[in-house]
């Protein structure tokens, strides 16, 4: 059997369209942690009293935290059938640069978790009383939210890919590593419901997408191979 | 061969003697060192004009806040030698490390939480410094999770040394995002410890108490370092002569190379 040489780029979009065809043959599955998003923010006006004005207050904080989970139940979902089957110690083995193939493993995953999030949250904005004017801000800052949230959670899912139950484990791990992202997130969404200037948080949350695409592929790299042992 | 003596820390018979020897000198240098600023603090040094004898907290409350940093730099930093040079006794040592550093944390945040009832009037107030500690203990604990979830000894090292080094360069963007996020909220919070402006009859027992912590730290590093290092080790041949020799001689050369030896 002879074998082909294919450049990076070739390689890293022939993953990505396979692990796109994968996820749109099971499309429930990555629709899953987007339904969950929208239980968790409509609980919250049925805990509270559904006054608008309070709701306004803690829209914010419903949509990231509701965010927050959601991207964290996803995370099951980025290296688990591929470990299982083998697919990653191909990839690992298969000569083209790991930290970059894993990398578009992440960019697929949120595109299919991420992405459609973003896409939804301003109904959730909306069911929370968030007025229309903000929905730009809103979008943008969950745009680059979940990009960070999506990188982050990718090293946690890596440590953890070899454990049968990680669920729990999973969250203790991300959790405090994406405070940041909720601080500045949940900000910016409050700056952008009052209507004011919420340029700085999201310069704060392109850096952080910044540094995390930066530092991320090596870590995760290091730790998928680990699992892989 | 300049670098003999680090890759000589690699060698467990070496690492355990090393560590049996020089223990006891931190242990009683961390009893001292404690004893005097417990006295200059506790007794010698005058009370705070705003906030009375309270403020003597803070020679618990400093020290352990200061190690429970400390700890986890020397935490990364160690799993980083074992990740680097595959060293099984940096990954003991930064094994040590957690229960330690997470220990300290909680003191850090029980003995704020004290200190606050007096002075804020509410255990618990969402000061930035006391809110990264917490997420700093979450950081322990997950690291410690981590650990204890993989069977396998060398890849829960890896695993968890990985997660040690990925946690060290988020600990100050934590700490700087819980701060900024705090300042939103409320003002300046009124707790400045260890400003420069503290007398010296203040300042001097602090000192010592943070002298004191950290001999302290070092010491039950070294004590768990040993015993981590003997449960990985317990099937070599050193284990038999260097646990035979009489505690505090057992750093003799016979000891040493009679262990060395394969039998």
């Amino acid at each position: 059997m002879s074998t082909v040489q294919i450049g990076f780029a070739r390689a890293a979009a022939r993953l990505m369209a396979r692990d796109l065809r994968i996820a749109l043959r099971r499309s429930g599955d990555s629709l899953l942690p987007l339904g969950f998003f929208l239980v968790v923010t409509t609980l919250f006006p049925l805990a509270l009293d559904p006054e608008l004005s309070l709701l306004r207050d803690i829209a914010p904080a419903a949509l990231w935290v509701g965010a927050l989970l959601s991207s964290l139940l996803a995370l099951d979902l980025l290296f688990r059938d591929d470990g299982q089957d083998g697919t990653l110690e191909q990839l690992a083995l298969c000569g083209q640069p790991f930290a970059g193939l894993l990398l578009a493993k992440t960019a697929v995953h949120w595109l299919l978790t991420g992405l459609p999030l973003v896409l939804v949250a301003p109904l959730a904005g909306i069911a929370l009383g968030a007025p229309y004017g903000a929905m730009p801000g809103i979008l943008a800052a969950l745009l680059l939210g979940t990009v960070a949230l999506s990188l982050i959670g990718a090293v946690g899912a890596g440590l953890t890919m070899s454990l049968k139950h990680n669920g729990s484990l999973l969250a203790l791990l991300v959790l405090p590593l994406a405070v940041p992202v909720l601080i500045f997130g949940a900000r910016a969404t409050a700056l952008a419901i009052a209507g004011e200037d919420l340029s700085a948080p999201l310069y704060l949350l392109g850096a952080i997408v910044v540094l995390a695409a930066t530092l991320v592929p090596w870590a995760l790299a290091a730790a998928v191979r680990i699992g892989l042992e | 061969m300049a670098w003999v003596w680090f890759h000589r820390f690699g060698s467990p018979p070496h690492f355990y003697r090393l560590a049996t020897r020089l223990g006891p000198w931190f242990g009683w240098s961390a009893l001292l060192l404690c004893l005097a600023g417990l006295i200059g603090g506790l007794v010698l040094a005058p009370a705070d004009y705003q906030q009375g004898d309270g403020f003597r907290i803070i020679y618990v409350h400093a020290p352990s806040a200061w190690l429970s940093l400390m700890v986890y730099v020397v935490m990364a930093s160690s799993a980083a030698v074992g990740l680097i040079w595959r060293m099984n006794v940096a990954h003991a040592v930064a094994a040590s490390c957690a229960p330690i550093g997470a220990s300290f944390t909680a003191v850090a945040l029980l003995t704020g939480m004290l200190w606050g009832r007096p002075m804020w009037g509410t255990y618990w107030e969402w000061d930035p410094r006391l809110t990264s500690e917490l997420l700093l203990l979450f950081l322990y604990l997950g690291y410690m999770g981590l650990r204890n979830s993989i069977d396998d000894l060398g890849r829960a090292d890896r695993a968890s040394g990985l997660l040690a080094i990925v946690g060290v360069v988020n600990v100050p963007i934590i700490h700087y995002s819980v701060i900024w996020w705090n300042s939103l909220h409320q003002a300046p919070s009124v707790m400045k410890f260890g400003r420069p402006t503290m007398p010296a009859s203040m300042l001097l027992p602090l000192l010592a108490m943070l002298a004191g912590f950290t001999c302290y730290f070092v010491a039950l590093l070294l004590t768990r370092a040993r015993a981590e290092v003997l449960r990985r080790e317990r099937s070599a041949h050193w284990i038999a002569a260097a646990l035979a020799a009489p505690a505090g001689s057992g750093t003799g050369t016979g000891a040493g190379s009679a262990g060395e030896v394969p039998a």
